[in-house]
């Protein structure tokens, strides 16, 4: 007769494997933290912080975005209240230049080192690459030197190059759940379309932001899947949003992630991505409430957008710069960054 | 104020304590608050506009 293999607990292999080596846990890891008790849950914190600090340092990476051009989206991702193919209330709305300006200035007067462009499209055309081009442009004749990131959906060899040439230093393209429940999530486009952008933008040098939604009703085993593809794309930025049930949208009527499994995924993305930038995006006000955003900025998160979102509100940016400042997180200087 | 914000029914009509709960906390208006028409709206880092094609526009305190 031979003796039961003794259980080996994952945070012990998580401070050997990622804290010591820098080596992001697999996917079987990641749901054994998924699934941990509440009580553990303290301990995942402790460990997720002690990486990210290790790995990636103590100071936070600050972000302001926007929308350019907001609904009439032709796209069916069902979390979305921009989809023109749902009832939701939004209504489209174009963003003038000096409007895109203002926003730019705003973000950088909260010590923001990025500002991100967001257009609720299947891909740019010519009229919204040129309303960017020319948006760019009056950002920096403003005496603004923050740096741009964009979000524009899927594109073309020749598009990347072209916001290559503006400048922009970082494309965010989500791939929002796990590849096996993405199908479940979006019907007008594939994974694998989002994946070649992805391809495109890393090759041309931009720094690759991608990350998604939790709680779009996937399994805690999809969870631990799409963090594994995440860190198989090693993307430079993480952004982990949490679902806002939106009216009109075919989730409208999901429950909100809970506290505890919201700070489990925090925990168990960072230590399935030790060196990437793991931000906080939105959802997170519903989720967590003020208490939780500290527990999650102290469980992995190193980078938070502040201010509003795309048609959602956040917190008021110096709420969110008080908290940094209560827990002794530098801010990231954009003079850092360059 | 007729009309709610948030999901543009009659404000007597029925109660409205969810629409109130994400109501300026997590969603600008949607709807006039005067004639219930879907709004235009842009949120901003700092701040949102609704307008109205009716009533005009109105803006965030901050």
């Amino acid at each position: 007769m031979t003796a039961a293999p003794e259980q080996v607990d994952v945070l012990s292999v998580a401070r050997e494997q990622v804290l010591e080596q820098g080596v992001g846990l697999s996917e079987e890891q990641v749901l054994e933290v998924l699934q941990l008790p509440d009580e553990r849950i303290p301990d995942l914190l402790e460990i997720a912080h002690a990486v990210r600090m290790r790995w990636c340092g103590p100071e936070v990476e600050v972000e302001g975005i926007v929308s350019l051009k907001t609904g009439g989206c032709p796209e069916d991702c069902h979390f979305c209240s921009q989809s023109g193919q749902f009832p939701s209330p939004v209504r489209s709305a174009w963003l003038d230049i000096p409007g895109l300006v203002k926003a730019a200035r705003q973000t950088a007067d909260t010590g923001a080192t990025e500002f991100c462009i967001v257009a609720a499209v299947r891909g740019p055309d010519k009229r919204l690459l040129s309303q960017v081009r020319d948006g760019i442009k009056a950002i920096r004749e403003d005496g603004n030197d923050i740096q741009i990131a964009c979000s524009l959906g899927m594109l073309t060899q020749e598009q990347v190059d072209e916001l290559v040439a503006m400048g922009v230093h970082r494309y965010n393209h989500n791939l929002e759940t796990a590849r096996s429940h993405f199908p479940n999530v979006v019907t007008t486009h594939s994974w694998e379309e989002r994946w070649d952008t992805l391809k495109m933008i890393r090759e041309a040098g931009m720094e690759v932001c991608c990350g998604g939604i939790i709680g779009m009703g996937e399994t805690l085993a999809q969870r631990a899947e799409f963090a594994v593809q995440l860190a198989a794309l090693e993307p430079d930025e993480v952004p982990l949003n949490f679902l806002i049930p939106n009216p009109g949208t075919p989730y409208e009527n999901y429950p909100v992630v809970e506290g505890p499994d919201a700070l489990r995924a925090v925990g168990a993305f960072r230590l399935a991505l030790p060196r990437t930038i793991l931000r906080f995006a939105g959802g997170r006000e519903l989720t967590f409430g003020d208490l939780g955003a500290k527990q999650g900025m102290l469980g992995g998160v190193n980078a938070i957008i502040v201010g509003n979102y795309l048609t959602n509100l956040g917190r008021p940016a110096q709420q969110d710069l008080d908290m940094l400042g209560e827990l002794s997180m530098p801010i990231k200087e954009l003079s850092k960054t360059l | 104020m007729t009309y709610c914000g948030y999901c543009g029914k009659d404000l007597a009509a029925t109660d409205h304590s969810a629409c109130a709960s994400r109501l300026g906390v997590i969603d600008p208006p949607r709807f006039c608050g005067e004639c219930a028409r879907r709004m235009v709206v842009q949120v901003t880092p700092a701040g949102w506009t609704a307008a109205c094609s009716r009533h005009g526009e109105i803006a965030s305190a901050r």
